[in-house]
């Protein structure tokens, strides 16, 4: 089956509600698990990857959740096809790179995705709207334990799930959220924000995970200990700490509408601006303006606008997005370039905000009405 | 203070490096510190040792097993060796955490919260678990039962071991083929 024809139209991703979507846009729990028989991936051979795949794979399948779902080797994925997949943030840019024995199997809503021959023999992930932390965890768990009972997963009674990595060993477990958080930003208390989440043990990263910058104003809270701690203990503290951080948004927020309206005002009146106006627009500016939009959008400024036109546009303005949508609309197969996409990308923002009104407000900063 | 590496030796050089914000500190003779090259100060490497050699001495127990001294062997399922451990910072197969074992424990006491899984654990392993612990807890009742020379009791005690110990080796077998 072709990808494209089976993944979730954005337009629909973006219009699932979720628990604090204000601020939270998605929950994450990811298993690391691996076979007791055959060497870690990095250390297999291409015939023990293969291996791996076959034994693997054909269970994945018939899970019950995976029922008509998408199974397919990267090998077999084009470049463009791997790329859209990470900019979902259904599989891991390290997958996306991998091609001997590795494969990917996603439910049909998109909730379960199983990387095979990662780092790991098998990463499984469940992702959810909104913060559903809990949620996600007992889904993938259920998935786990399913997966358990007809595959011989490495565990010792001391060390717990053996990963190729010992950073992952014992839960296997990492669980993150993603959040925007724009108040926190422009008020400039980011900074002390992941030195304090740093110092309950937790991580805070960019966008797209380890090694990547906040853009947009989106940052990653994940947990980095995995031992020595049972998978609810680790939930219910990112749990707690990212409900502290939604507080903080939204009171820097209220402190920044109270105390320089002008400022905010001025800041998303010039993003619209630039958004609605704009010939070239690299990814990078399109993401920061647009986090912006939104935060307009979560403030009153936007009236009878649907908050999801601005998250789809963070989804279809990325790179392999707008590749996509150019090889689909008109046909142009050709790989574009830097240049080509960053003048797409702004047409593509000046069309789909046509439509919509610029931003509401009187004098004082507040939203009119 | 006796050696860390030999166990034998008084320790006459002391080793104390700062390893990802935490002071770590080995005690070693002098003979076992040439080998380690320690006369070198600037080409010394704590974790090389602590990924290799053991336990520091704050920590040695009685083992079961003889920890290698130098040149940690290779797994012997995957053929990893501690070189490409610390090269890749990944481990080779599951059989690596056991080759790997002590040298392990102190890079994991550095990572995480604890040495030891307290999560979720699979269903068989949960029965196997089980009976450990029921094993554990008939051994210290027949050490006190030899103690106190109830002989007849002693004997009863071993019979439920040796059948519990069949169990365990019945259950990972069928674990293993299945």
């Amino acid at each position: 089956m072709n990808l494209n024809d089976f993944l979730i139209p954005t337009q629909d991703i973006c219009r699932r509600p979720g628990p604090f979507d204000r601020v939270v846009l998605t929950s994450r729990v990811r298993l690391a698990r691996n076979l007791q028989e055959l060497p870690f991936p990095g250390r297999a051979n291409k015939q023990e990857r293969q291996q791996l795949l076959q034994t693997v794979k054909p269970v994945i399948e018939t899970m019950p959740v995976m029922k008509e779902g998408f199974s397919e080797e990267i090998a077999k994925l084009t470049d463009l096809d791997r790329q859209i997949l990470v900019e979902r943030h259904l599989i891991s840019r390290e997958l996306a790179k991998k091609t001997q024995g590795a494969a990917m199997v996603l439910s049909v809503d998109e909730t379960f995705c199983v990387m095979i021959n990662e780092e790991d023999h098998l990463r499984m992930q469940a992702i959810l709207p909104g913060l559903q932390i809990k949620e996600a965890w007992k889904a993938i768990d259920k998935l786990d334990t399913m997966v358990e009972t007809k595959l011989p997963i490495a565990f010792s009674s001391q060390f717990g799930y053996l990963t190729a990595c010992p950073t992952n060993v014992g839960t296997g477990i990492r669980v993150s959220a993603m959040l925007h958080l724009p108040g926190l930003v422009i008020a400039e208390h980011m900074q002390q924000t992941i030195t304090a989440v740093n110092k309950l043990g937790l991580a805070v990263r960019g966008l797209y995970g380890e090694g990547t910058e906040a853009l947009g104003n989106v940052f990653q809270i994940s947990n980095q200990m995995t031992l020595g701690e049972s998978e609810l203990e680790i939930i219910e503290r990112l749990n707690k700490v990212v409900l502290q951080v939604i507080e903080n948004e939204e009171n820097a927020r209220a402190k920044l509408l109270e105390t320089k309206p002008e400022m905010l005002f001025n800041q998303i009146g010039r993003a619209y601006g630039i958004l609605t106006n704009s010939h070239i627009i690299s990814s990078k500016e399109a993401k920061n303006l647009l986090s912006l939009l939104r935060l307009g959008l979560d403030l009153g400024y936007f009236p009878d606008v649907d908050p999801a036109v601005v998250d789809e546009l963070f989804i279809v303005t990325e790179p392999a997005h707008i590749q996509y949508e150019a090889k689909n609309k008109d046909g142009e197969a050709l790989k574009k370039t830097p240049e080509e996409r960053d003048i797409r990308r702004a047409s593509l923002l000046r069309e789909s905000l046509e439509k919509m009104p610029g931003p509401v407000m009187d004098a004082s900063g507040s939203p009119k009405d | 203070m006796l050696c860390n590496i030999c166990n034998q030796n008084e320790a006459t050089v002391h080793l104390t490096q700062m390893l990802e914000g935490e002071i770590k500190k080995m005690d070693m003779c002098e003979s076992c510190a040439q080998k380690q090259g320690v006369d070198d100060p600037s080409g010394i490497s704590l974790v090389d040792l602590l990924v290799g050699l053991g336990p520091s001495s704050t920590e040695s127990q009685p083992k079961t097993k003889a920890t290698p001294l130098t040149g940690m062997s290779n797994c012997p399922k995957c053929g990893y060796t501690q070189a490409d451990l610390k090269k890749t910072g990944r481990l080779g197969c599951a059989e690596c955490y056991a080759t790997f074992d002590d040298g392990l424990e102190h890079m994991l006491r550095s990572m995480h919260k604890g040495v030891r899984h307290k999560g979720k654990t699979p269903k068989g392993f949960r029965n196997t678990r089980e009976l450990e612990a029921k094993t554990k807890k008939l051994e210290k009742e027949l050490e006190k039962a030899i103690k106190d020379e109830r002989y007849e009791d002693a004997a009863i005690i071993r019979d439920s071991i040796k059948a519990l110990a069949h169990a365990i080796s019945e259950f990972e077998t069928e674990t293993a083929t299945s």
